[in-house]
């Protein structure tokens, strides 16, 4: 029985190697300079890059952390000192209601909010369509680190005279500060990873652009875009992105993984 | 931290409570927005339509008639085949991680389940089309069909095609596997060692303990883990996309290609035609929100009744 156990076990760490090992076996020999420098080129030219879709990538999580990092650590502290309230049991839940949705439900909401009214794409609306992704998973990260700042912080700020505000931002939340940071990154992580909220938001975009009121690129919806044609040189492109984008998502992940680690010393798995 | 009333708080501390009561109720007025504008988006649809529009299989963009019933029936047989197949494992593996594993194996192997659900879906859906489908079409479903015989059945019949439910049920099952796992290793290890020992003091073995004790105890925050799983199934887009054959029809076979709600809106939204095209994809959409929100609520319900029962 412990034998089916461990099998289980074996099974379910598998795909991640696998995944990992195709990527880079598929997608490594197109890593060249070009890659990460090169604008797409039409089908039948040989080279071309991704360098528009990695921009659209960063300028994406950039609009979208502008916005779901203040509203997100402004709620998390509320929550966290407002811990027994009602609207606090509310807006915890639908916080997890929030998170639990499909990202294509968020993306034609945010179509039919910011795309339909003005009638075209934009990498504003793909942003906020991402911070409202982003919101739920930093607000409970920054609930989570402010509630394990010991109480003897706080008070003993207020005792020296630091008005609630001041203790709030500048003892509590510093000191809560790492374990946010985390949090965000892994928010990020979650994010920079999603497609389908964009794809008809940010829609995507083949030549450079840095303009937050057109269509932009993102890498995974290059990728998406590059692995359903029928071009060889452009699933190769596909493997190459998905590394890159993989790469980038389990460095943010392993780099928040480890410095939560450290700074608490207790066991996450 | 109990709140306070602020009397003769400072200007300071007023702006402070302000900024963040408004930001905390961001989010409800998100969630309330988000449904308004969905809804009021599906409206169309679902007024020309009424009830058919959840019952008719005929999607027809030309015409005009719209039925989401194989979307709806692809979704439900993606994701609880998804489940079928990995709840077991991960159950499995979250008894391994909690009981068996020797203390220095349990971090890694935690943290490698956990990552499964870091990698994004387009990533898994790309693995889906360049590896998944050509070993079912190449390996699996002749495997199936011819030397299981399965192929007499009406879940394995028609030709091996490739991109089909069977494969999309394949790809959800990885991508639901950290979730459940992961919920499952947490209410296990909340269930009290009182609990544990008491088994073991009657003679119960190692493994009778965990059937007869363990588990039982935490078994509606195992469903609840199901249920968060089966959450993230049904809302699953582009792996989906990528592997389900995308065809409005409903068929008993897991070899053919079906559609999800997720992967219907995902494909025809771009190249919607008119108007009326547009608000049946809301449509579908609004029914996606809805099944969501229900099954996730459901969800955390039951991981908190464990945990509480646990406390008392």
């Amino acid at each position: 029985m412990v034998g089916l156990t461990v099998v289980a076990a074996v099974l379910a760490t598998l795909p991640l190697l696998f995944i990992l090992g195709l990527l880079i076996q598929k997608g490594a020999s197109s890593l060249t300079w070009d890659f990460f420098t090169a604008m797409p080129k039409p089908v039948g030219e040989t080279g071309g890059g991704m360098a528009n879709a990695m921009m659209g990538t960063v300028m994406l999580i950039a609009i979208a952390s502008a916005i779901g990092l203040p509203v997100g650590i402004g709620a998390g502290l509320y929550l966290a000192e407002h811990r027994g309230t009602k609207l606090a049991f509310m807006v915890r839940f639908l916080s997890d209601v929030l998170n639990g949705l499909p990202s294509i439900v968020v993306g034609i909401f945010a179509w039919q909010f910011l795309v339909r009214p003005v009638r075209h794409f934009s990498a504003l609306a793909g942003g906020i369509a991402l911070a409202a992704m982003m919101i739920p998973l930093v607000t409970r990260a920054t609930e989570e680190m402010i509630h394990l700042v010991p109480s003897s912080l706080r008070e003993a700020a207020l005792a020296l005279g630091y008005p609630r505000w001041r203790t709030s931002l500048t003892i509590v939340l510093r000191t809560a500060l790492p374990g946010i940071v985390t949090g965000a990154l892994v928010a990020v992580a979650r994010i920079a990873g999603e497609t389908a909220p964009l794809l008809f938001t940010a829609f995507g975009n083949q030549f450079w652009s840095t303009s937050v009121n057109e269509p932009i690129s993102a890498l995974p919806i290059q990728i998406f875009s590059y692995a359903i044609s029928p071009y060889d040189e452009w699933h190769s492109l596909a493997w190459a992105g998905a590394l890159v984008l993989l790469a980038l998502v389990l460095v943010i992940s392993l780099v928040a993984r480890f410095a939560t680690r450290s700074r608490f010393g207790r066991g996450h798995d | 931290m109990p709140s306070t009333q602020l009397h003769g708080a400072s200007v300071g501390d007023r702006v402070y409570r302000l900024t963040t009561t408004v930001f905390a109720l961001t989010i409800p007025l998100l969630l309330v927005l988000l449904a308004i504008e969905v809804a009021v988006a599906a409206w169309p649809a679902l007024k020309a339509f009424h009830f058919t529009f959840l019952t008719s299989s005929r999607w027809d963009a030309v015409e005009g008639v719209f039925g989401a019933a194989p979307a709806i029936y692809g979704t439900v047989v993606s994701s609880v085949l998804a489940l079928v197949i990995a709840t077991p494992l991960a159950i499995g593996v979250a008894i391994f991680l909690s009981e068996f594993a020797p203390p220095w194996l349990r971090q890694p192997v935690a943290f490698l389940v956990d990552l499964l659900a870091a990698i994004p879906s387009v990533v898994y859906g790309l693995w889906g089309i360049f590896v998944l489908v050509p070993a079912l079409r190449e390996y699996v479903m002749p495997f199936l069909a011819d030397r299981l015989h399965l192929g007499n059945t009406p879940f394995f019949s028609g030709p091996a095609y490739g991109p089909s439910m069977l494969a999309a049920s394949l790809i959800l099952a990885i991508m639901v596997l950290p979730y459940i796992s992961s919920v499952t290793r947490e209410v296990l290890m909340a269930v009290p060692r009182a609990q544990r020992e008491a088994a073991l003091a009657l003679g119960a073995t190692r493994w009778e303990m965990i059937w007869g004790a363990v588990l039982p105890f935490a078994s509606s925050g195992i469903v609840g883990g199901v249920l968060l799983g089966l959450g993230r199934a049904l809302g699953e887009t582009m792996a989906v996309t990528m592997v389900i054959g995308n065809r409005h029809e409903i068929s008993s076979s897991l070899f053919s290609p079906g559609y999800t709600m997720a992967s219907l809106i995902a494909n025809e939204f771009s190249e919607a035609t008119n108007d009326l095209h547009l608000s049946a994809l809301m449509a579908v959409g609004a029914v996606l929100l809805l099944v969501t929100i229900l099954v996730n609520i459901a969800a955390r319900w039951l991981v908190w009744r464990v945990q509480r029962q646990a406390k008392s």
